[in-house]
């Protein structure tokens, strides 16, 4: 036994490292495709997939390169997302893209700066991401920025009293939520605070504290898996108060739940399908017509052709890191990461540039409603900062 | 007061009837091989994935038999190869055994399910929203402790009248002496765990129907609660564990009220570690000494 | 004697070999490596296992609350270390947290294991007069209200609530280029504090108690007494291996330290053999080789010419595993080692009759 055993290790010690094949250039998907944020993960890699599928070389030096994606499930758990980003730091990627989820960015991105590697947040919204890791980018709004937005969306609805709830352990939850509280009391609402804990099934009790608190709103940035939960149970009870999240509710998981049901969510996203602009609108129809494809496609983004915000993220994230690419004319991460912060890039979610931190200037949201008739999100309006 | 608190008693009785349903599990089984079935929380989630995916091939009512009889297969399956050969083994193996088979049912579910979570069918009836005094909720939140009470009140007839009854509450006693007196130890331990496992269907039918989303990990801390249930309501005790459910579920309903969320599942465990140092029988348990 | 003495350097000569393996694997393999990865991860969760094998394999105290302790220490060690300049971002909703020190490496390990000690000796008390499964579920239970105290709102300042704490000094900071070098050590002299443990007095009152209980206390060994220090012996170390994992992460964050981290651990133990040192550590790094890098090729959907390979899909490397840790569990229940040593293997018969 201990000598096969020993065989073993010595065999598995001698595996090399990869080969590398000419002239391909790899770039990490560090993204959830299970778990409690795996629905939005998919649909982000979706984004990225696409991408790809129109941009599948770059010229690096005179030379066609080949991208390849090298896709990481990062599960969306910090201790899980640790070694995710080792895995795809094994795998010589030039640079990373994800995640969603701003905990499992967080987690990862030691691992990143650790190897040099540079890393683009699609959609983790929570501030530490960039500012406690010089090797994170982002091209997404913030959690303060988004705060502000639903709370002053709130304020606008007529609510007084918020109800907060989040999940414990959950930073991109948690620190939304403080976001939110800080803008609504600052507009002179009352605010009342509460946690649940991973694994709860049971919002009975919650919901009965917002109403017998008073509350005349809910703002429950959560993921999906739960807000499920939520609004099932918010509507068994007859709420009649608006549900307010961020961007995690925009997924077809809560378009479910609050289908032929009498309740009104609202969130806060990235990016509309409907966006008149140019670019938008010619992403919107060839993403449609390549999920109408294939049917395995279908079902990773939910099992409709809805264009979420988060695949629209995820192509921008991959063109961006092209354009890093080609700004660095080199597959050398160290080289990428000097080329980072002077890129800039005209998106789909909008125009794209870095800031110090390394955070990309927006100053736009876009608030959906999930109508509970057509099973879709219509849009409501857009809001900017110092609105 | 009562009209504000009168929403998180029913949601307590509620969810306690379920937790019962589990706790049943649970007690058989220790009561007769001295083991915690750590597995036996993850029978229960599997019962919710066996009926989302049974739903998507075969009518309603043709699913809700099946997934009982499936559950009850898990169940047999599980004692047979994963506790049986382990009968002469100290009890700390199967207790590791038994933590191995959730392991491997969780990461079971897991892949088969993709690791998402899966929309529960919706049950006619039983997810009707019905309005009580100021309290608007499901249908199923007044049926559960009902069906809680009267399948408890079966199961304890069941053990005092029956034959099989008689040969459980042998074995429970006294193990060895039960078999030299010719009773088929395996088979009733086989019965204990069918039982077990039915009565966990029944539960994540109601469970589900509640809080409509299965996740491979969803079981794990109903299962926890329900097993402290039964320690509280004495081990071995089936009216003891429905009782015990019952004051969980409530409690922990009076918790979140009372604005201490955090700390709603803590609660459970602080309140197992109590009982289980000043009255460790439960409150039905019977006192049994150590033989050395 | 002078067999022991020989069979000692010989011991010496292998753990050297094995550190100096290390380190040479760390400069030619590079840092990006999986084999650096497993090197680290591997042993800080062998120090992990042997603590925990000193309570469930040596003693016999069925104890479920490891993680519990892991989360004291990691939080301990990284909550003292957190540099002054960055307290601000770390504990952003917070004011920068109520501590406003920071100490070294090395100290802060050490206070880690000390302040999961006296968590396991405030636990102890009352638990450790529990028996068997019961004693399992109350520490299982412990180590979930722990985790509750930590994510608490109201202690955020102390803790950064259910935040995740950074920029703590992590393995590359301390030795760059040697990180595995460094666990090594630390690892190194905490399992030989463990091993002279169990070679002493107090070792094989804690074997006699595993043994038979009555029996121990017939002898005149105080049962209470050496359960609770066996408890908070397995803590103290239990709580660096913690902080080493916190380390080693980069990262920290206390939902991470649930109960199937626990059951992770026992099951180590358990394929190493219980009572097993040596087992403990081999199945560490095994179990870690396995689930991070071996089997990862299980989790990627493989086309092999035009055939797609089948069952291949994510999640399905965990299903091998637990299979197999299911046979290991149903059909090898002494696990690689026994309850014998690697450095007794030479003389079987004279190790079991020292020992019964």
């Amino acid at each position: 036994m201990k000598k096969l055993i020993a065989l073993v290790l010595a065999v598995m010690l001698l595996v090399p490292a990869f080969a590398m094949a000419d002239n391909v250039i790899r770039i990490g998907v560090f993204e959830p495709s299970t778990g409690d944020n795996g629905a939005g993960g998919k649909q982000e890699i979706l984004g990225i997939e696409y991408a790809n599928s129109l941009a599948p070389t770059v010229t690096i030096g005179g030379e066609e390169y080949t991208v390849e994606l090298v896709i990481e499930d990062n599960q969306s758990l910090t201790d899980k997302a640790i070694s995710a980003a080792q895995s795809l730091v094994s795998k010589d990627v030039s640079v990373v893209l994800g995640s969603y989820g701003s905990g499992v960015s967080m987690a990862g991105g030691d691992v990143f700066a650790e190897a040099g590697v540079p890393a683009i947040g699609v959609s983790c919204t929570n501030p530490n991401v960039t500012l406690l890791c010089d090797y994170y980018w982002r091209i997404c709004f913030l959690d303060p920025f988004q705060g502000t937005v639903m709370a002053n969306f709130a304020k606008e609805l007529g609510a007084t009293k918020a109800y907060v709830l989040t999940m414990l352990g959950e930073d991109y939850g948690v620190g939304l939520g403080k976001y939110f509280v800080e803008a609504f009391k600052g507009l002179g609402g009352e605010v009342v605070e509460e946690n649940f804990t991973e694994g709860t099934s049971d919002f009975a009790a919650y919901i009965n504290n917002a109403v017998s608190n008073g509350c005349d709103v809910v703002f429950a940035p959560c993921a999906t898996t739960y807000a499920a939960l939520i609004i099932d149970q918010a509507a068994a009870q007859g709420i009649s108060f608006p549900l307010l999240a961020g961007d995690t509710w925009e997924n077809s998981a809560i378009l479910n739940a609050a289908k032929g049901k009498n309740i009104k969510v609202y969130c806060s996203t990235f990016f509309d399908e409907n966006d008149d602009a140019a670019a938008a609108a010619e992403f919107v129809t060839g993403f449609k017509a390549w999920l109408n494809a294939d049917s395995g496609k279908m079902t990773n983004n939910g099992g409709n052709d809805i264009v979420a915000a988060v695949s629209a993220l995820g192509f921008d994230a991959y063109n961006v890191a092209l354009a890093a690419i080609k700004a660095a004319d080199s597959a050398d991460a160290a080289a990428i990461v000097e080329a980072l912060p002077g890129v800039t890039y005209e998106g789909v979610t909008g125009a794209i540039a870095f800031d110090d931190v390394g955070d990309a200037k927006k100053d736009m949201a876009y608030i959906k409603f999930a109508n509970p008739e057509t099973g879709a999100f219509d849009f409501v309006k857009t809001q900017k900062v110092g609105e | 007061m009562f009209d504000t608190l009168l929403p998180y008693l029913l949601a307590g009785v509620s969810v306690g009837g379920q937790y019962a349903l589990i706790a049943v599990g649970y007690t058989l089984v220790y009561g007769i091989l001295r083991l915690i079935n750590f597995a036996h929380g993850d029978i229960f989630t599997a019962a919710g994935f066996f009926m989302v995916y049974l739903v998507a091939s075969v009518p309603l009512p043709l699913a809700i038999p099946l997934v009982i009889i499936l559950t009850v297969v898990l169940g047999f399956v599980v004692e047979r190869v994963a506790y049986k050969p382990l009968r002469s083994a100290p009890r700390m193996s199967i207790m590791i055994s038994a933590i191995g088979v959730s392991y491997l049912l969780q990461n079971l579910m897991w892949y088969v399910t993709g690791g998402l979570a899966k929309q529960y069918p919706v049950l006619p009836g039983l997810s009707q929203t019905i309005q009580i005094g100021s309290a608007t909720t499901k249908l199923v939140t007044i049926v559960t402790p009902i069906l809680t009470i009267a399948l408890v009140v079966a199961l304890v007839m069941l053990i005092n009248h029956t034959k099989i009854g008689m040969a459980m509450r042998a074995v429970s006693v006294d193990f060895e002496t039960s078999q030299l007196m010719g009773i088929k130890i395996n088979n009733v331990i086989s019965v204990t765990f069918i039982i077990g496992s039915a009565m966990a269907a029944i539960g994540s039918l109601l469970y589900f129907t509640n809080y409509t989303a299965v996740t491979p990990t969803v079981g794990a801390m109903p299962g926890l609660k329900a097993f402290v249930a039964a320690v509280f309501g004495g081990i071995g005790s089936i009216p003891g564990a429905m009782i015990g459910a019952l004051i969980i579920g409530i409690c922990e309903n009076l918790i979140k009220a009372a604005g201490w969320t955090a700390f709603s599942d803590a609660f459970t465990f602080a309140l197992l570690i109590v009982v289980l140092l000043f009255r460790p029988t439960g409150l039905f348990g019977e006192k049994t000494t150590d033989k050395v | 004697m002078k067999k022991g003495n020989k069979r000692l350097i010989i011991s010496l000569v292998f753990v050297a070999l094995l550190y100096a393996a290390g380190c040479l694997i760390e400069h030619t393999a590079g840092t990006k490596s999986m084999v650096v990865t497993v090197l680290q991860k591997g042993a800080v969760y062998a120090l992990i296992a042997v603590s925990m094998n000193l309570l469930n394999g040596f003693t016999g105290l069925f104890s479920l609350g490891q993680a519990g302790f892991m989360l004291v220490g990691a939080y301990s060690y990284a909550i003292l270390t957190i540099p002054m300049a960055k307290r601000a971002a770390v504990y952003q909703y917070y004011n920068g947290g109520w501590v406003q020190f920071t100490i070294g490496v090395i100290p802060a390990l050490l206070v880690a294991g000390i302040v999961a000690a006296l968590f396991a000796a405030l636990i102890g008390m009352p638990v450790l007069r529990l028996k068997g499964d019961y004693l399992a579920i109350a520490t299982l239970g412990f180590a979930e209200i722990i985790r509750a105290i930590v994510q608490w709102d109201t202690i955020g300042p102390l803790t950064n609530g259910s935040n995740l704490l950074k920029t703590y000094p992590t393995l590359k900071n301390i030795m760059p280029g040697n990180t595995v070098l460094f666990t090594f050590i630390v690892v190194g002299i905490c399992i030989g504090l463990i091993l002279l443990l169990i070679n002493s007095t107090y070792g094989r009152a804690f074997k006699a108690i595993r043994d038979d209980e009555v029996a121990a206390e017939a002898m005149g060994i105080n049962l209470f007494h050496h359960k609770q220090m066996a408890f908070v012996i397995s803590s103290f170390f239990a709580g660096i291996g913690g902080a080493l994992l916190a380390m080693y992460q980069g990262s920290l964050q206390a939902n991470s330290f649930k109960s199937s981290m626990t059951y992770e651990i026992l099951l180590i133990v358990v394929i190493g053999g219980m009572g097993s040192v040596s087992g403990s550590i081999m199945a560490s790094f095994l179990f870690i080789a396995c689930s991070e890098w071996w089997l990862r090729f299980l989790d990627a959907e493989t086309v092999l010419g035009n055939i797609k390979v089948p069952l291949l899909a994510p999640g399905f490397r965990m299903v091998v595993f637990s299979v197999v840790i299911m046979v290991v569990v149903l059909f090898f229940r002494k696990g690689i080692m026994g309850d014998r040593e690697l450095w007794e293997l030479g003389s079987r018969r004279g190790a079991k009759g020292g020992r019964k």
